[in-house]
Order: structure tokens, then sequence, then C-alpha cells
């Protein structure tokens, strides 16, 4: 992946890392699939509808302190703002910080300009944006329309950077363009990789790159117990503050899907090292991670003691809480990485994992070897438990949970929490990720469990009300997807 | 010419999806990239007031997720390929190929696949909802065109009497929409009509719109929506349309609305008149109940009035205010970008129930800009102030302790089952929901009794007390 910020597009996601969003099987294999960069199976003819690279680049570039953000593209892609801004207020008080609302516009791409191109309509939306916002720097998102009509927006960003002397930087997370809505990611930390973040002038020995979403203050308390600083990215930081990343003693993420590709980059072409251990969820990955970091920021000494003395510490809730859930069983419906995070985390709580539902599957990740893969990770402290892979996919999904028949499912994305809660089975909905890591992380995945199991009666309710869509047939099938 | 929008009040034509799910019993088919589907849940589910997914939304619509190689290659194929398998899978009784951007774009006839894949077990009809096509009001009409147009190609109509269909609002893009068509079936019932309201769970679902063409009349309730869904009913069918504008609140426009009905339809007007009669003396018992604040805090009571909406809900709601609550018309920000007769229509029916509104009828769809017009009026007059508005004026709200009713999208912190602001019961909930405010804003305490509600009793019984 050399140079790779020399292209104005990120690689996608299909092609880079050979992503798949069909596989049912064991999590060996699904691994072995991965070491050969082998197809498993094939794809859909009946779909759901999925989501898309834009979805994701929004959470990377939206809630940057003091930028704009401005949709190129019709209002039906600018559709998500209002419920983010309640997010990004909720999560800056979260993190300690002044509450601020996602300042975007809309080029409102219309059918003219579908045919004699918006470019011009761009240029309003950018200057509107400015004299509205006063903003450090514009991300200028493309869409499905944008993109397929040919709009040159890297030469207007480029233009009207010079114009206005604030970065603009285009982010092309067209809908179409990849199956793995993951992509989005990539593409946002793409732009910002190209256009914001500056060639490094000193380095922060004790400043670790935490690439996270909007999420809680929970690994600046993590990091100083080795007396190290939490540089969270990109959500709630401002534009110097993603200029400066390049200065970190090393990057470390709280899913890899999220952070594979800019943690990749900043240790190939800006000498920031990455730490090769998986993110901190549950006790033996946490113990790995802090190791790694502690190598790559000169703590080797202090941070076998610092494990111990926390082991010490959790140990006597900890035992409380798996005594309290010896015997329950989980279905966990995540992101690719995040749910092998979340299978490490409940692992270590005693629960037993039932199934796992991951949104894609990335075969390869930047930067690490097929050995070092969160599956492989998983599958090392959980097992090999039972794995399939489906872009949301409810008519799919819910074959499966009737098979299990789970204590709870705990869950990722918006809207997927439903489909266990027309079952009566209530789910953890994951919105909140920082919360989770570490070995606190672990005592409050323990207590929310508990504090959930209360939703049953009220679900119970929701089931015997509830009618599905889907055909006796289809429920009857022997086939996982169709 | 569609402008920059900063705060949105709507989404685009492919949110339209929401109007196919309103329709019970049928299911959409989208022909787009995708996310596409689900911004529009985002918005006009979660996003107007928590609508949810419920029967077959959400993450549960089919949809193509149109691709590179449907882009590059035409995507009918794999359209073709989706209806077949969820004819298998997902049980409805009409689906509804929905064509976004990508589709669009690159010209895939929808329709054609549409109607080489329905057959009587398995209506499809399709429809263009590119997003660059316009926004979810066009959306809607589009659909709801399609639908006769495609699926009533063949009726024979066979009229009964006193059957009539609806057409109204736009499902989910109003929050309230649920309940206010109950609220109209409900009136339009009172008459003894029978009535295809043809959305919502008040309506029996598709079946209602196999026997659109059986209509003695149609309704239109909306300055610009279900107009041309009327005028091609009467092209196909013959069906005569009564176009009234006014999405009827309260007494006054209720009763007019009704005698109008009754009058068009030649219903007995012995019947037309018990039922109104009864409804209205219902409705005066509330209102002078209500009375007490009216009075003892006359000088306290929001009067200035800011319209934040559609032409629909707005023209109703406006006239309701300056009608009956004695309210001093301030703005009428239109956000749906109606045609200009709906317009110009909406803003001479305001001007002649009262001089004040005239001029004040704006066409905006910028939240941000219309907040601001708001803010700057709001200190400029210094008077309490109600703003019928969306969770983008809460802040407004709040900052200046005036009262805001949400009363369009988005509304992202309040959940709305079956609450109606249209009609005799709408115009009663709205009453209850402005004069709480009233207290909630401090407006009364403030004011009357040089206290703030804010200083709490604060006693609390001691530790071990009991209640038996």
């Amino acid at each position: 992946m050399s140079n790779a910020t020399q292209t104005a597009e990120v690689e996608i996601r299909d092609t880079r890392l050979k992503s798949i969003l069909s596989f049912h099987g064991k999590a060996s294999e699904l691994q072995e699939y991965s070491r050969q960069l082998k197809k498993p199976d094939k794809d859909r003819c009946f779909t759901q509808c999925s989501d898309c690279a834009q979805m994701c680049a929004g959470t990377i570039t939206n809630q940057v302190r003091g930028s704009a953000v401005v949709y190129h593209s019709p209002m039906g892609c600018f559709s998500n703002i209002p419920v983010q801004n309640d997010a990004t207020r909720n999560a800056a008080k979260a993190r300690g910080l002044e509450p601020f609302d996602v300042r975007s516009v809309c080029s409102n791409i219309s059918e003219k300009d579908t045919i004699y191109g918006g470019l011009k309509k761009l240029r309003d939306a950018i200057t509107l944006a400015y004299e509205r916002f006063a903003p450090s720097c514009i991300f200028v998102q493309s869409s499905c329309a944008a993109g397929i009509v040919g709009d040159d927006i890297e030469s207007v960003a480029d233009e009207m950077a010079a114009e206005l002397g604030i970065p603009i930087v285009p982010v092309f997370c067209e809908g179409f363009k990849s199956k793995a809505w993951s992509t989005g990611f990539d593409a946002g930390y793409h732009g910002i990789l190209r256009k914001i973040v500056k060639k490094p002038e000193k380095r922060q020995s004790d400043l670790v790159n935490i690439f996270n979403f909007l999420g809680t203050d929970t690994f600046s308390p993590m990091l100083a117990k080795l007396g190290l600083r939490a540089n969270y990215l990109v959500p709630l930081a401002d534009l110097e503050t993603l200029q400066t990343m390049s200065e970190a003693a090393c990057s470390t993420e709280v899913c890899e899907t999220l952070g594979t590709y800019i943690t990749t980059v900043l240790e190939e072409e800006f000498g920031v090292p990455k730490v090769h251990a998986p993110s901190p969820y549950g006790i033996r990955w946490t113990d790995a991670w802090y190791r790694e970091i502690a190598r790559l920021t000169g703590k080797t000494d202090i941070v076998e003691q610092m494990i111990e003395e926390e082991h010490k510490r959790i140990e006597p809730e900890l035992e409380e809480l798996r005594a309290q859930l010896k015997g329950l069983r989980v279905y966990i419906y995540a992101g690719d990485s995040y749910a092998h995070n979340l299978g490490s985390l409940v692992s270590d709580l005693g629960v037993e994992i039932a199934g796992m539902t991951t949104l894609h599957h990335d075969m390869r990740v930047d930067g690490e070897n097929a050995e070092h893969s969160t599956l492989q990770e998983m599958i090392d402290v959980a097992g090999d438990i039972e794995v399939t892979v489906c872009n949301k996919q409810p008519y799919e999904v819910l074959k499966q949970l009737r098979k299990v028949n789970p204590d709870f499912l705990i869950v990722r994305h918006m809207n997927m929490t439903i489909l266990a809660g027309k079952l009566g089975i209530p789910s953890i909905f994951e919105g909140e990720i920082n919360v989770s890591a570490g070995y606190d992380g672990l005592l409050l995945t323990g207590r929310r469990i508990l504090d959930l199991l209360k939703a049953k009666r009220l679900l119970g309710t929701l089931a015997e009300y509830n009618e599905f869509p889907y055909t006796e047939w289809w429920l009857e099938q022997e086939a996982d997807y169709l | 010419m569609s402008s920059i929008i900063q705060e949105a009040k709507f989404t685009c034509a492919l949110g339209a999806q929401q109007t196919v799910l309103g329709i019970q019993g049928a299911v959409p088919v989208i022909h787009a990239g995708p996310g596409c589907s689900q911004r529009q849940f985002t918005y006009l589910a979660n996003g107007s007031g928590y609508q949810g997914e419920g029967y077959a939304g959400g993450g549960q619509i089919p949809c193509t997720n149109a691709s590179q190689t449907e882009v590059v290659f035409g995507g009918e194929k794999k359209l073709s390929t989706l209806l077949d398998s969820a004819f298998k899978v997902m049980k409805a009784d009409l689906y509804v190929v929905m064509a976004g951007c990508t589709a669009g774009i690159v010209g895939d006839d929808v329709k054609q696949v549409a109607s080489d894949h329905s057959s009587p077990a398995h209506p499809v009809v399709g429809v263009d909802t590119s997003g660059f096509r316009g926004n979810n009001y066009k959306g809607h009409n589009i659909v709801v065109e399609g639908i006769i147009d495609q699926l009533l190609e063949e009726a024979e109509p066979k009229v009964r009497r006193g059957l009539v269909n609806v057409f109204s609002v736009v499902p989910n893009q109003n929050p309230y929409w649920r309940g206010d068509l109950e609220e109209i079936k409900r009136i339009l019932e009172g008459l003894g009509l029978e009535v295809n309201i043809l959305f919502g769970y008040g309506s029996s679902g598709v079946s209602e719109w196999y026997d659109i063409p059986n209509a003695e009349l149609n309704i239109v309730l909306s300055p610009w929506v279900g107009l041309g869904a009327a005028k091609l009913c009467q092209r196909r069918f013959g069906t005569p349309y009564l176009h009234w504008p006014v999405l009827p609140v309260g007494l006054k426009d209720t009763s007019e609305f009704l005698r109008k009905v009754a009058e068009t339809l030649s219903l007995d007007p012995e019947r037309t008149e018990k039922f109104i009669l009864a409804e209205e003396r219902r409705f005066k018992r509330y209102f002078v109940s209500l009375g007490d604040v009216f009075t003892d805090y006359a000088a306290y009571l929001p009067y200035d009035l800011y319209v934040i909406d559609d032409t629909a809900y707005g023209l109703g709601v406006a006239r309701f205010c300056t009608r009956e609550l004695g309210m001093i018309p301030q703005a009428f920000f239109v956000i749906d970008e109606p045609p200009q007769t709906a317009k110009d229509l909406v803003a001479e029916n305001l001007t002649a129930l009262d001089e004040a509104w005239k001029g004040k009828v704006l066409t905006e769809p910028d939240n941000a800009v219309i907040r601001g017009v708001i803010e700057q009026r709001i200190a400029a007059r210094q008077t309490k102030s109600l703003i019928l508005g969306s969770s983008w004026d809460k802040d407004l709200a709040d900052e200046t302790d005036n009262i805001l009713i949400y009363h369009s999208a988005p509304v992202t912190d309040a959940a709305i089952l079956n609450r109606t602001y249209v009609g005799y019961t709408g115009g009663l909930n709205l009453m209850q929901d402005i004069y709480t405010g009233v207290f909630d804003r401090h407006a009364v305490s403030n004011l009357t009794h040089g206290e703030t509600s804010r200083e709490r009793n604060t006693y609390r019984p001691a530790a071990g007390s009991n209640c038996n």
C-alpha cells in the first residue's frame, strides 16, 4: 500500500481487502478462507437494504470541531443529519467537551444538475458553508448522483481551497462504488491524510492516537496508567489535532475495521507505529494491547505490574458478575472486527456465544498478516464458534436467531435490535463503544447485560403483538439465504 | 430551482418508500444504491417521532443495493432477480418498485420490469423516484399516481353510493399523519360515508386501492399533494373530485369541510347536522372549560404565531390558530416546495381569513434561514410566541422561553403514536399542548406571581417513612 495517498480515491475494500458479504460456518473455516483469500459463498439473489460508504464516511468527517461538511448530493443522502446532531451533542458532553452541532449544507442536486453538471452548485454550497460557519476546513462528500454524472469535485475543492485559504477535503464515498460500506471509513480518512495531516515536526512520545467514533472519554484514564495521553480521532477533534496526528508515538483503534487503513498509512507514510495488537476489549485482549503500547512507548518496565494490579482490582466484581451471568447465551450482530471484539469481551465474562453475524468480512486487513486477524485472535480466546457474514439482511438473521434462541444480543447497528426484539429477545445496542473498552468496560458490559434482562416482559409483549412479513415457505427453507 | 439547504425539512423523492409502507400490505422494492433506503428510514421513521420500521420497513425493505456493475451495465436484470425472490420471501399484497438515483441516471426502465413481473398473485408497479427528481412530497405523488395508473389499469368503475377516497397527507413526513388520518376517517364516517382512507392503520390496505375506481367522490385535502391523483381518477374512471385545500383543524373549519362534503354528495342534511352538532357541542364544552386559563392569564398567553410547515398542515393549523385561538400572524414558512399556484392559493386563503396574513406566507425550505428570521422577529417584538416547528427549533424556543409545538419533521426527541392535530379532536389536542406550554415555559408563574416555578418545594420524607 505504498504511496496510498497519491491517488484521489482510496482503493475500495472489495478489491483491496477482498471483503465478502456472505458466509455461514465455523469461525476457523472463515479464517482458512481468509488465509487463502478465497471467496467462500455465492452472492445473494434476495437482498434487503444495506447501507453505503457515505454513511461511514460521515462518521469520520461530520463531527470535526470547527469544520463544515458539504454534501454534494440530492436531499436524500443528507437526511441522517438531524439524528446525528443529537448524537454529536451527547457525545461531546460525554467526552467532557463543549457540545456542538454537525455543521453541514447540501447542494441539493436536481435533475438539471445531473444533465448539465452540478459544479456551480457545489461552488455555491462551499461558499455558503464558508460564510455561514467560518469553518477551519470543509469536507465535501460525494454521492452516487455526483459520481455517475462525473462532477470533478477534486478540481473545485482545490480551486476553492486556494481561494478561501482553508483545507477543502473531497471525500469519494459514492454508495454504488463499494459493496462494503466500511470503505467509507477509508474514504474519509484518505481525504484527511491527503489534505490535512502534516508531516511531523516533532514526536510527542506520550501521545497515543485513538481512532474511534463519537465516544466517551474512557481511554484517557486507561492510558494514564502508563503515563500516556489519548489523542481521540477523528470525531470531536479539531483541525489542529488532525494536522498533528502524525506526531503521535503510536496509533490504535477501537475497532480494526474502523482503523485499519489510517493506522497503516500513518505507519507507512508518516512514521507513526501501528499498535499490532487487538483492540482492548476483554481481559486478555486488553493485556495484549497494553503490552504492545508499552513496547512502543518505552513503558515495558511498568506495564506488567499495572496489568497485575488491574486484574486484582476488578476481580471481586468480575467474579460476582460471572456468577450472575453464568448460563446465559449471547448472539453477536456487529461490524466485522467489532463483532470479534465483542466475542473476546463476552467470553471473558463467561457468557456463551450462541452465534455471531458480522456485517461483512475483510479477508485481509491493511498492515497485518492473516495470522494476526481479529478473527483468529477471537478464536484463540472464544473458541471455534459459529459465524455468519451478512450485510444486515434481517430475513436471513431472523432464521439464525430462531434456530439459536439466545438469551440476549449485542448489536452494533441502529435498526437491527428490533429484529431480536420482535422475537422477544433483548439486545444491548452497542452504539457507544468506548465504554466497553478496557478492564472497566468488561465490568460495565456485565452490568449492562444484567440490566438488559429486565426488558424481557416488555419485549415479550412486542413479540406477541408482532407479525413478520416473511413467508412460511422461506422460514421453513433449509437454505441460510437466497 | 432547488436551493442549497442547511437544515432539511424533507428528504428526496425516494422518501416515498414510506408512502408505500403506509399502505397496509404493500412492500417497496428499492432499486438504488445500498444506503438510500436507510437514509429515508432515518429521516422519516426515527427522525419523525420514532415511527419505527413497523411491519416491513427499515432494514427489511428489499433492495438491489446497486453497485458498479449495475451502474455500468444497467440494473434491470438484478432487479428482475430481486423481484422473483421477493415474491418467495416476503408476503405482500402489492410490490412497488422504486428507482433511486443510480437507476434513474443509468435509465433502467423500472416500470417495464415491474409490468413484466406483475401478476394477479403478485401485483407489481414501478415508479421513478430518483432523488434528484425532487423532494418526497413529489415522490409521494409519483407513487400514488403510479399505483393508480398501473395497478388499476384495467379497472372498470362500479360506483358505490357514499364511498369516498381521501387523498391527503404524506405518510411519515408529518409525524402525526397516522392519528390525523384516523380522525379524518372518523369524521367522514360520522356523515355516514364509507371511506377509503388508503393509508395507515385505519385502512384495510391494498384492497382499498383496488376499490378506488368505485368511489362516488375523491376528496383532496391538501393544496397540491394528491391533486394529480384525483385528476387522474377523473380522467380514468370519471370520478369527480372535491379539492378542499384546508386540512381542517378545530370546530369551524372542520364543520365547514363536512358541510361541503355533505353538500357535494347531497347527503341527508338532517343526519349531517346531527353529527356536526354533536361534535360541535363536545368541542365547545371542552373549549369553554379552558376558559379559566384564557381569562386568568389573558395577558400572558402566547399570541404571536410562527408556523413552519408544509402547505397542507400549515394552512390548516394557521387558520385554526388565527380564527379560533385569536393568534397574531407573524409568519408561515412554507417548506414543501409547492407549485406557485398552490403557494398563491395558501396565501390568498389566509389573507381572506385575516388581512394580517398578507405578505406573511413565505417559501423557504431551509430551516436555518427560517430560524434566523424568527429569532430576529422575536427579539424585536419581545412578546410571547407560539412556534409550530420541529426539533430544529428547540434551541430557539428554549433560549427565548417560547412555546414550541412539534408540528413537522424532523422530530428526534419525542415518541409519537396516535396523536392527531386535525379535525375536532386535533383542535382540542393542540389547545391542550399550547396552553400546557404556558405553564412549562413559566410564563404564568413568572409574570403573575413574581416567582419562578424553578423554586421547588424541597420537602423530602424522612428516611424510613412509609405510605400505607
